[in-house]
């Protein structure tokens, strides 16, 4: 036995215990039930709402479990008189004020409050004399108040401060009149609010879009894998009847604790959009019609027999339907298929590792020396991933970022090296070469001798015993991606650092494996019959005949939607596979065979980890729309396709399965030439952007109540003071923004976060579908 | 963990609190360490309270805020615990009569309606022309022995009765 364990006795049962643990964790340990309000295992000790009282022998009165260190052969009583009439007492000062608006109340049904006081209150109370109320703030679209519940447990402040980083609920006044809310009326900001909703033990917090619409024991829940991205979320699915009620965490300590993004518990909404589809669709004398299915699937069959083919498929949708996409691509005779739909520049492509991954497991983000992200907004793209790192930081790690603009963090950065988008790789490669790495092969040059800031962050990863660099979202869709690439490897390597790659999307680690690339095949083996096929840009720059669509909304997706459109509407035939009807199918699709998306099939996610996770099929998807993978089952029937023949979903994992069994893991890879250096850009003005946290994919696009949330509306042209001073603009005013022939008009944002030189405008968004490339020239005037 | 989180958008300290205000502040924050500036938050409230006339407006919470780096909230959550600090418009004089234990058995309440009555307000409220504001004082002023006791805009003024409360209070501007 070593010294760290001691013994202690609770209610007759010796447990053993660490030193240093507080009584709670050892009785939770063990299955005794202690009462518990402002107790959490994710948050600091408040020991503030007295629930936990229990008998300590030789201590004069009853201590509260959630803060007693165990101490050796320490002697406990859980339920003993003076223990049972202590927690009565503190359940009778607690009800003192709250309201008996049970019958009326979300929380009704899985209430802690309602439960405590039925295992340890009274059933009548003495208290005749009036309750406080208080009035409630709005704050956002996500989260409903009824304070005069609460409790003040002060769990939802703590998990402001110490998990979301942002603090944004506080209690405010005093004594009798103290109120836990936001003080004045606003939205709270952060990504991973909702988590408060679960754990605040009275209906005070409660989940704004599900409220009033189901009672908890009404509704049956499925495990699930969130979609969004790459963390790969554990949640649980709560249905009422055959329709999605609510999300809500699952608990998977190594991939999401109990913790869940905004994204993940709202999205949900989405799936009862409006624009679902219901029936196939086929296009005669130029207007989409709904067709039956047979119908349908022999027109698009006849539309897909061409060799001049391109499969875009999104990296959000299911493993299976990736594998398929290419398969069918495949058999047809085409190895045009790509994922990639936001990147840009592929020219390192083969360089590639088989598939991109964090380089470490998820709570290895938590215990970092250093770290070094490049073009990564790490806090709204991975939140989740995010939380973990900020862990790191808040221990002394030193984490910096090469962005394109400043973003707003949840953590203190050790640096943050922000320069418009073109200079990106020459602040990586002053950092690469500070850390001593040998880039003779890009060529010496001139002006990147870097400053102290570079030589501290490579300083940092070299010193580091657990140091990270980690290229993000916006790395990938950087125009210069193989030259980040390029250094970041080098960097990685020079350093010791690990290379970690933060997948962009929900399942574009799985695409990878599943093959969904122009030049590499289920499981990460060259493209078959030796030829690689074109690139998503490829595909879009020059139109081909024929496209195949899986869930792809192009005017969101690619990195280039006013090209897309045109590639689209030039294209001979273009056949969709799709949840919804978005605008360019609706104005270019000639097929559009409906399919079941998130809950209403069985469908795999591969996360950042390599870690792969099903979630089945629990609703049924609207009107004739079916699981995609019996759509290709059908579709490959009538093209006499072999090997489409699947009688379950899980047969088609296994296929792939055996295709990935001999995948090894590793970002470090050696390029066979040195991407050329380009020097930055001449141009006084360029826009950048990235796609906001709520318009990744096609089920949060449509998900209102994260629409109306502040991360979602996003349409502005963002650009610093002193940018907008040179174009006497203000606040408010409006512009017009054009990009090769395409014009917008957007609302003017002041945001000093940007680089001067630098118009930012999101992509993802309808208002700003019909521009060019995300990183590219841009034209501003006032509208 | 305490510094502002950065989507919230604070106003620049100077063109909220004056020159003056903000040299009084930073003599404050001169006084504790770099990593602890928020010690200065008690002080620096009283001297936007006092440049602002007796309350502090959520503007002004906001650049105590930004000028000392911390989440506005916390800054909510002091200036709405203490009883010195106001969070809403009140009177430009603040008089607080005594009415704890020892000043109520010395006869305070009847300063109390004598002052309710002659202004027309009750304790907590403020006159119309925004001269006197009646605070409800919840803790002993410390000069039991000399109450009825009130305090007058940080002065205090022992062994009241009605006559001498006039003289007072008339001679306020
Ligand atoms: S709102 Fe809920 S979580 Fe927050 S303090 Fe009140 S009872 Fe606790
Ligand atoms: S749970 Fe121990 S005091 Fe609240
Ligand atoms: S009771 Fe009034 S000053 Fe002490």
């Amino acid at each position: 036995m070593s010294d760290d364990t001691i013994q202690i006795t609770v209610d007759g049962t010796p447990l053993t215990a660490k030193r240093g643990q507080m009584l709670i964790e050892v009785t939770d340990a063990a299955g005794i039930d202690v009462p518990r309000f402002c107790y959490h295992k994710k948050l600091s000790v408040a020991a503030n709402c007295r629930m936990c009282l229990v008998e300590v022998e030789k201590a004069p009165k009853p201590l509260p479990a959630c803060a007693t260190p165990v101490m050796p052969d320490m002697v406990v009583r859980t339920a003993s008189k003076l223990a049972r009439e202590a927690q009565k007492g503190t359940m009778e000062f607690l009800l003192i004020n709250h309201p008996l608006d049970c019958p009326i109340c979300d929380q009704g049904g899985e209430c802690e409050l309602q439960d405590v006081a039925m295992g340890y209150g009274s059933s009548a109370s003495q208290y005749t004399e009036g309750k406080r109320v208080v009035f409630d703030k709005y704050i956002g679209p996500l989260i409903a108040t009824e304070m005069t519940r609460c409790i003040h447990c002060t769990r939802c402040v703590r998990f402001g401060e110490e998990i979301a980083g942002i603090r944004e609920l506080g209690a405010t006044g005093r004594g009798e009149n103290v109120r836990i809310g936001t003080y004045i009326a606003k939205s709270v900001v952060s990504e991973v609010s909702g988590n408060v909703i679960d754990i605040c033990p009275v209906g005070a917090l409660t989940a704004r879009p599900s409220r009033y619409t189901a009672r908890a024991w009404e509704l049956s829940q499925q495990p699930a894998v969130s979609p969004h991205d790459c963390v790969g979320s554990n949640v649980f699915v709560h249905m009422d009847g055959s329709t999605v009620n609510r999300v809500i965490p699952r608990e998977n300590e190594s991939i999401n604790e109990v913790w869940i993004a905004d994204r993940d518990r709202f999205s949900y909404q989405g799936l009862k959009s409006s624009d679902r589809l219901q029936v196939p669709l086929v296009r005669i004398d130029g207007k989409l019609q709904p067709a039956d299915w047979s119908t349908a699937l022999s027109m698009a069959a006849d539309k897909l027999q061409d060799r001049d083919l391109g499969v875009l498929v999104a990296p959000s949708v299911t493993l299976e339907e990736l594998y398929l996409s290419q398969k069918l691509g495949r058999a047809l005779g085409s190895n045009n298929i790509d994922h990639r739909l936001g990147q840009s520049d592929f020219s390192a492509q083969d360089s590639a590792p088989p598939m991109p991954w964090l380089g470490m497991q998820l709570n290895d983000l938590e215990s970092l020396d250093a770290a070094l992200l490049i073009g990564s907004n790490i806090r709204k793209d991975q939140p989740i991933a995010a939380l973990r790192l900020r862990k790191s930081a808040l221990k002394g790690g030193a984490i910096s970022f090469i962005n394109p603009r400043h973003f707003p963090l949840h953590f203190e950065a050790a640096e943050l090296i922000a320069s418009r988008h073109d200079r990106m790789v020459s602040e990586l490669y002053c950092v690469a070469r500070a850390a001593g790495a040998d880039l003779s092969a890009m060529g010496d040059i001139p002006g990147t001798e870097g400053d102290e800031r570079h030589q501290r962050v490579a300083q940092s990863l070299k010193a580091g015993e657990r140091a990270a660099v980690l290229l993000g979202n916006l790395a990938v869709q950087h125009p210069r991606y193989a030259q980040l690439h390029y250094l970041a490897n080098a960097l990685a390597r020079v350093t010791g650092a690990t290379l970690g790659m933060l997948p962009e999307r929900g399942n574009t680690a799985g695409a990878w494996l599943a093959g969904a690339l122009p030049h590499r095949a289920p499981g990460g083996k060259a493209a078959p019959a030796g030829e690689a096929g074109l690139t998503a840009a490829q595909m879009i720059a020059s139109p081909l005949k024929s496209y195949l669509l899986v869930g792809a909304e192009l005017e969101f997706d690619a990195a280039n939607p006013a090209q897309a459109m045109d590639a689209l509407a030039a294209a001979g035939s273009v056949v969709a596979i799709s949840s919804y009807l978005c605008d360019s199918l609706s104005r270019h699709a000639d097929v559009i065979l409906p399919a079941a998306t998130f809950t209403e099939t069985f469908g795999t996610y591969v996360n950042a980890t390599g870690h792969w996770q099903s979630s089945r099929g629990m609703t049924n998807p609207p009107g004739d729309a079916r699981p995609a993978w019996k759509i290709f089952r059908v579709l490959a029937e009538q093209l006499q396709l072999e090997g489409f023949a699947y009688d379950s979903p899980e047969a088609i994992t296994r296929e792939l399965q055996a295709l990935c069994r001999d995948v090894q893991l590793g970002n470090l890879t050696e390029f066979s030439t040195a991407p050329a250096y380009s020097e930055p850009r001449e141009e006084a003005m360029l826009r950048a952007g990235e796609t906001p946290i709520y318009a990744t994919d096609p089920i949060v696009r449509r998900a209102p109540a994260l629409q109306k949330s502040l991360d979602g509306a996003q349409a502005f042209a963002s650009m610093a003071g002193a940018e907008l001073h040179k174009l006497s603009l203000a606040e408010g005013d409006s512009v017009s923004v054009k990009q090769n022939g395409a014009e917008v008009r957007l609302p003017v944002k002041l945001n000093d976060d940007i680089p001067e030189g630098c118009v930012w405008i999101p992509a993802g968004l309808p208002e700003t579908a019909s521009l060019g490339e995300l990183f590219g020239v841009i034209e501003v005037s006032r509208a | 963990m305490n510094s502002v989180p950065a989507d919230v958008r604070l106003p620049r300290p100077e063109t909220v609190l004056s020159a003056h205000s903000i040299e009084e502040i930073e003599e404050w924050m001169s006084r504790f360490p770099d990593d602890q500036k928020q010690s200065a938050v008690l002080a620096a409230l009283s001297i936007a309270q006092h440049q602002n006339q007796g309350w502090l407006s959520t503007e002004l919470m906001d650049a105590v805020a930004a000028k000392l780096q911390m989440p506005p909230i916390a800054v909510y959550e002091v200036a709405s615990f203490y009883s010195m600090f106001e969070t809403r418009p009140v009177g430009r004089h603040c008089v607080a009569i005594c009415t704890n234990i020892s000043c109520m058995l010395m006869g305070s309440d009847t300063i109390v309606e004598h002052v309710q009555n002659k202004y027309g307000i009750r304790l907590g409220e403020s006159t119309d022309d925004g001269r006197i504001y009646l605070k409800v004082e919840e803790e002993c002023l410390a000069a039991c022995c000399g109450g009825p006791m009130m305090q007058v805009d940080h002065v205090y003024h022992t062994r009241l009765t009605p006559a001498k409360v006039d003289e007072i209070l008339d001679s306020l501007d």
